[in-house]
């Protein structure tokens, strides 16, 4: 407004907008509340906890909640709590990081195919091929495989850490392509990008500048539903006996543990589950909310 | 359509092919050896005798060929042999399993009818149950039961199956005790033959559990997609016509909005059919189920290259073939869609 008429509003940003639709979803909410809980007594959980995962109390072993342990202990004495918090490390460590790898393939892949005309044709059969790969068995194969190579390269677990988070990177970028690639078509037919290239943009500055910045919506709700995709997978490898070794506790693998052991102590299979199944909904609740939030459409309402 | 049909599916071999060589290619370029397990005390060129009569000695490129013609040739051949139709030679070299040295179709074969029972089975209760509880929550947005059946179908899609598998029997098979009605046997036996109705009953407690998992499964994903997709053609104007003629609001969901929702999620459905095939490896590790996935996982333990290149490779058919279904479905069911 050039005239000297009072704008009461003040100066809301885009993100201040979709902050306020999200916390209309009470589901969102509740399950951003959830993982950040999760996220902060996995991260602080084991430096205040007074038992180390790998403390063994072999006198203890199978005991039910009590106050010292309140999620009791498993078979061989560890305490059930300091296990699921170290376990909670890894499962999410996993999910975060090979969220990143895939999202970063997947925008890179479908920038380039709907950016780039001659590229399109190429990159889309490649997403396609992948598609059709069957992706749990091919997985299990590559995990089976390469470990042990990959342990003697760099120790038995970050070796199979970085096996599992780029197996499950490599595997899970195609549909995050498939929408940005749609979205990037979409946009270079709008004006600004036409009058950004008159200017005489360079390709990179366009899609750096120009681009990414209005993809960002559909990155972002495919980066949450990456992280419960990521860590379902890492819990199904983990559950088939695929994962990490066996004194390394991830969810998957003290819920196969304990799945053995099923009939003696069927407490212990409830715990790493329920984190898992919560971390998980939580998860994806807040995918739900981030994508009406990020809908315009919705917003305006 | 016929040529769009045609053609699709002649472009479908090459990318068979193709799939066939990455699995191939993934399986060989792994620094695995089947003689792995085998004693150490076996001398080098033993060892070396034992790969040669695998046929590992053989550059990757021939023994990618051999499969070909062992998968694509000789065993549609034998295939033709058992039905009385005798071409060629009849002692032609079959894909055989590393592990038990027997041919790895045959194997399929045997656990093919567990898996297809139990999957599905699961599958077709998944959408039995998912259609009814999409419509409803699509009609009445908003309301208790859409509450209630989205919750629902979020638990569903969240909580792995390898969970509520475990939990279910945890509840049915180690709480409850084993006289009661409510107890279920948490092993698939597969030895079991349905000759009456109490073996008949056995059948269906052993089953109860996995297809419910699996089903619980399914059904999430498809009653979301169900919902969203009849709420999409509630508010198409064809609908305001519809009532405006003074149809019954019964036809007008039934007959007018359900018809053209279910275009799409039959293509979902669909597609869904192969990842439920790939899904059910751990399903049928939970109950103990001997059907193909664990077929499958024995085979990747075991190094068994033959057996988990040929498994991969009909995981990826399926996938191919539901992908060709669900988009000849599609254009067979709208008639606004045209390939050609």
């Amino acid at each position: 407004m050039t005239d000297t008429a009072i704008d009461i509003k003040p100066q809301r940003s885009q993100w201040a907008d979709v902050w306020d639709q999200f916390k209309t979803h009470p589901g969102a909410v509740l399950g951003m509340i959830f993982f950040v809980t999760i996220c902060l007594l996995v991260l602080f959980g084991p430096l205040l906890w007074h038992f180390s995962p790998h403390d063994m109390m072999i006198r203890d072993r199978n005991q039910g909640p009590s106050w010292v342990h309140p999620l009791g202990t498993d078979q061989l004495g560890h305490d059930a709590f300091a296990q699921i918090l170290a376990g909670g490390r890894v499962s999410l460590l996993v999910g975060v990081t090979a969220m990143g790898i895939s999202i970063f393939l997947g925008t890179f892949i479908g920038v380039l195919a709907g950016y780039f005309k001659r590229l399109d044709g190429l990159l889309m059969r490649l997403t396609d091929l992948f598609l059709a790969l069957p992706l749990l068995p091919l997985l299990l194969v590559i995990i089976m495989l390469f470990r042990d190579t990959l342990r003697m390269a760099f120790g038995p677990e970050t070796g199979i850490f970085i096996l599992i988070v780029f197996v499950i990177g490599i595997t899970s970028w195609m549909q995050t392509a498939r929408i940005v690639r749609g979205d990037v078509l979409a946009l270079k037919e709008q004006e600004f990008v036409l009058a950004a290239r008159s200017i005489g943009t360079p390709p990179h500055r366009m899609i750096l500048r120009h681009v990414l910045p209005n993809v960002m919506s559909p990155i972002m709700v495919s980066a949450t539903l990456g992280i419960a995709n990521a860590i379902i997978t890492e819990s199904a490898l983990s559950f088939l006996g695929l994962g990490f070794p066996s004194d390394f506790p991830t969810w998957g693998k003290l819920l196969q543990i304990a799945t053995e052991r099923m009939t003696l102590n069927p407490a212990q299979v409830m715990w790493p589950g329920l984190a898992i199944s919560l971390t998980v909904l939580s998860v994806n609740y807040m995918g739900d909310g981030l994508r009406d939030a990020l809908d315009p459409r919705i917003r305006g309402r | 359509m016929f040529n769009f049909t045609v053609r699709r599916l002649l472009f479908t071999i090459p990318t068979l092919l193709f799939i066939s060589f990455v699995i191939f290619f993934i399986l060989d370029a792994a620094p695995s050896d089947p003689t792995g397990n085998l004693p150490l005390t076996i001398p080098p060129d033993v060892r070396e005798k034992i790969r040669a009569s695998l046929g590992l000695d053989k550059p990757m490129i021939m023994r990618y060929l051999l499969w070909c013609k062992q998968f694509f040739i000789n065993e549609p051949l034998n295939l033709l042999d058992q039905w009385g139709l005798h071409l060629g030679d009849p002692d032609r070299l079959r894909v055989i399993s590393f592990q038990t040295r027997s041919p790895v179709v045959d194997m399929i074969a045997e656990r093919m009818p567990q898996t297809l029972w139990v999957v599905g089975m699961s599958y077709v209760v998944g959408v039995m149950i998912a259609l009814p509880i999409g419509i409803i929550s699509a009609v009445k947005q908003y309301s208790w039961f859409d509450q209630l059946g989205t919750f629902i179908s979020m638990i569903g899609f969240s909580v792995p199956t390898f969970f509520t598998g475990v939990l279910m029997i945890v509840v049915f098979s180690t709480i409850v005790p084993r006289d009661s009605f409510f107890w279920f046997p948490s092993i698939y036996d597969t030895t079991l033959k349905v000759t009456d109705w109490a073996s008949f009953g056995a059948q269906v407690r052993q089953m109860a559990m996995p297809v419910f998992v699996l089903a619980l499964y399914n059904a999430a994903q498809i009653s979301r997609f169900m919902r969203a997709s009849m709420l999409d053609n509630l508010n198409q104007d064809y609908v305001r016509t519809a009532r405006a003629k003074g149809l019954r609001e019964r036809t007008v969901l039934l007959v007018h909005v359900l018809r053209n929702s279910l275009i799409p999620v039959i293509t979902v459905i669909a597609l869904g059919v192969p990842q439920v095939f790939g899904g059910a490896i751990i399903t049928e590790q939970v109950f103990k189920v001997n059907g193909l996935g664990q077929l499958l996982i024995i085979a990747i333990q075991g190094g068994d290259i033959p057996t988990v290149q040929t498994l991969t490779f009909i995981f990826a058919v399926l996938i191919v073939l539901f992908n060709l279904i669900a988009d000849i479905l599609y254009g067979i069911l709208d008639p606004r869609i045209r390939y050609d």
